[in-house]
């Protein structure tokens, strides 16, 4: 579980964010959903730790990053798995190297097992034998897939994911949301993807919050979508066509999702 | 005002970055694969340019020197001393060192400074790898091990080379330049060649790392960064060759 409480940043006098509190729990996709501009990465990258908050605290399971001396911060680091929207796979290693880096670099194991566990997260993530290629000889969908795999080497406690169906066809966003899904209960990680993408929401959204201009605006799960009157939320998700005729359908079949 | 600001904020970022950087490395084994993939990149792929650049170099010394010695009271064999003490003190050196950084430099700055606009190095981070001693210490010890080799190797091509050319021209003779290159050895010159060779492979992997570790945007971004590494680098070269050579041989 993952607790954020009254997180607040702020770039040259310009608030980003205003006091953001959320619990994130575990074995669920959490979802940040918002606008561009509305605070989402500045949010994801502050629970990374690759953006320090001018206040606040984040918790991992009880442990505050801010009162963390490095060797703790450093064991955190190890149970956190993150995809980000370029894929950030190192274009100077094959696919086994990128995916092994946090073995090779945080464990003796010997590489017989390195290898095994390799490919046993390919296989999970649908690209057997493919170790051998280099980032740019696979297509994108597959680079998602392979910076999924090297998220999930490590058996995480905390996965993150930027965008992750950002530049995807819709089959193949769709097969990367199934996958995050798959992952977060087998490994039963404690999930947060960064979206403004609507299918990804109602396809894996069991727990959502809406960030507008910095602050939590809304907070619930895919089904309560379709039963809220909040402005921010409604304006946000049901701006298109399709998605208000949605909203119709299922509130005059009286259910949800 | 606001430049000199800048200035000091830029040199004071530099430092910060060599102090993450001179750290033991997490991984030796990874840390060494590093270092031979750098020996390669920044290393052995720069030979041949070099070796062509001094060869040329030492034929064009030569040439200018001959055709300068017109008094016959003058031995010949100055010719082969001239080319052989402007390509061990200076032309090795400083000459090959300025080359270097355009070369290496600006790969190093838009090697880097992709990896930090593609999140690499954010990836890093979050793992908890030190980027800056997993990117930058390898690139340090493969220039400092590699370019005293590449410069001696060099130096040798460029007295290769004034030779090539008196024969070519025949300008000189063999005998007069082979006497001219055996004339007033000193060693000390090849210490202070040395010295600077090394002060100069740190130059030409730590500015262009620096540069490229702190891009932010994008292709634009990496473009401009990977030039300002190539002018910042020569420019430490320059003013370095000034600061050395005052200091050991005046």
């Amino acid at each position: 579980m993952i607790e954020v409480k009254n997180l607040r940043k702020a770039f040259g006098g310009q608030e980003v964010l205003k006091g953001i509190s959320a619990v994130f729990e575990k074995g669920k996709t959490n979802m940040i959903i918002g606008q561009s501009g509305s605070g989402k990465t500045v949010f994801l990258k502050s629970m990374l730790g690759l953006i320090t908050p001018d206040q606040g605290e984040i918790s991992f399971d009880g442990r505050i990053w801010s009162a963390l001396d490095d060797k703790q911060r450093a064991q955190i680091r190890r149970e956190i798995g993150v995809v980000f929207q370029g894929n950030a796979l190192f274009d100077s290693y094959n696919i086994e190297e990128n995916v092994s880096f946090p073995l090779r670099m945080f464990t003796d194991k010997p590489a017989s097992e390195i290898r095994e566990r390799v490919n046993e997260v390919l296989e999970q993530v649908g690209l057997p034998g493919i170790n051998r290629k280099f980032p740019s000889e696979i297509s994108g969908g597959q680079q998602k897939r392979v910076a999924i795999a090297r998220a999930i080497v490590m058996y995480p406690k905390y996965l993150f994911a930027d965008e992750p169906n950002s530049g995807l066809d819709p089959k193949t966003a769709i097969r990367i949301d199934d996958l995050l899904y798959e992952l977060t209960k087998h490994y039963d990680t404690t999930t947060i993807v960064n979206t403004h993408d609507m299918n990804s929401i109602m396809e894996i959204g069991e727990h959502i919050i809406l960030l507008k201009n910095g602050v939590k605006a809304w907070e619930g799960s895919k089904e309560d979508i379709f039963h809220s009157d909040n402005p921010d939320l409604n304006d946000f998700i049901f701006s298109s066509e399709l998605f208000r005729k949605v909203k119709d359908m299922v509130q005059k079949l009286g259910g949800g999702l | 005002m606001k430049h000199i600001l800048g200035f000091f904020e830029l040199t004071g970022k530099y430092f910060l970055l060599l102090r993450k950087t001179f750290s033991r490395p997490q991984n030796r084994r990874i840390f060494w694969q590093n270092y031979v993939r750098e020996l390669d990149d920044i290393g052995l792929k720069t030979v041949g340019m070099i070796l062509f650049i001094n060869f040329f170099i030492g034929g064009v010394v030569t040439i200018q020197t001959a055709l300068n010695l017109e008094n016959p009271l003058l031995d010949r064999s100055l010719i082969g001393f001239a080319a052989k003490q402007s390509v061990i003190l200076e032309f090795s050196p400083t000459l090959s060192s300025v080359i270097l950084a355009g070369i290496v430099g600006s790969y190093i700055a838009s090697t880097i400074g992709t990896m930090r606009i593609t999140e690499q190095i954010d990836v890093l981070d979050v793992m908890g790898v030190n980027s800056a001693n997993h990117l930058v210490l390898p690139k340090i010890f493969a220039t400092l091990s590699f370019y005293p080799f590449l410069i001696i190797i060099s130096m040798f091509m460029g007295i290769f080379g004034g030779w090539a050319a008196g024969q070519v021209t025949d300008l000189v003779s063999t005998a007069d330049y082979l006497e001219g290159i055996r004339m007033d050895f000193e060693p000390f010159h090849f210490v202070y060649s040395m010295v600077k060779t090394l002060v100069f492979a740190f130059l030409i992997a730590t500015i262009p790392s620096f540069f490229g570790y702190y891009v932010k945007g994008g292709a634009l971004e990496v473009g401009r960064a990977s030039t300002k590494a190539v002018i910042w680098t020569s420019i430490m070269i320059v003013l370095w060759n000034y600061i050395i050579t005052q200091l050991l041989l005046s």
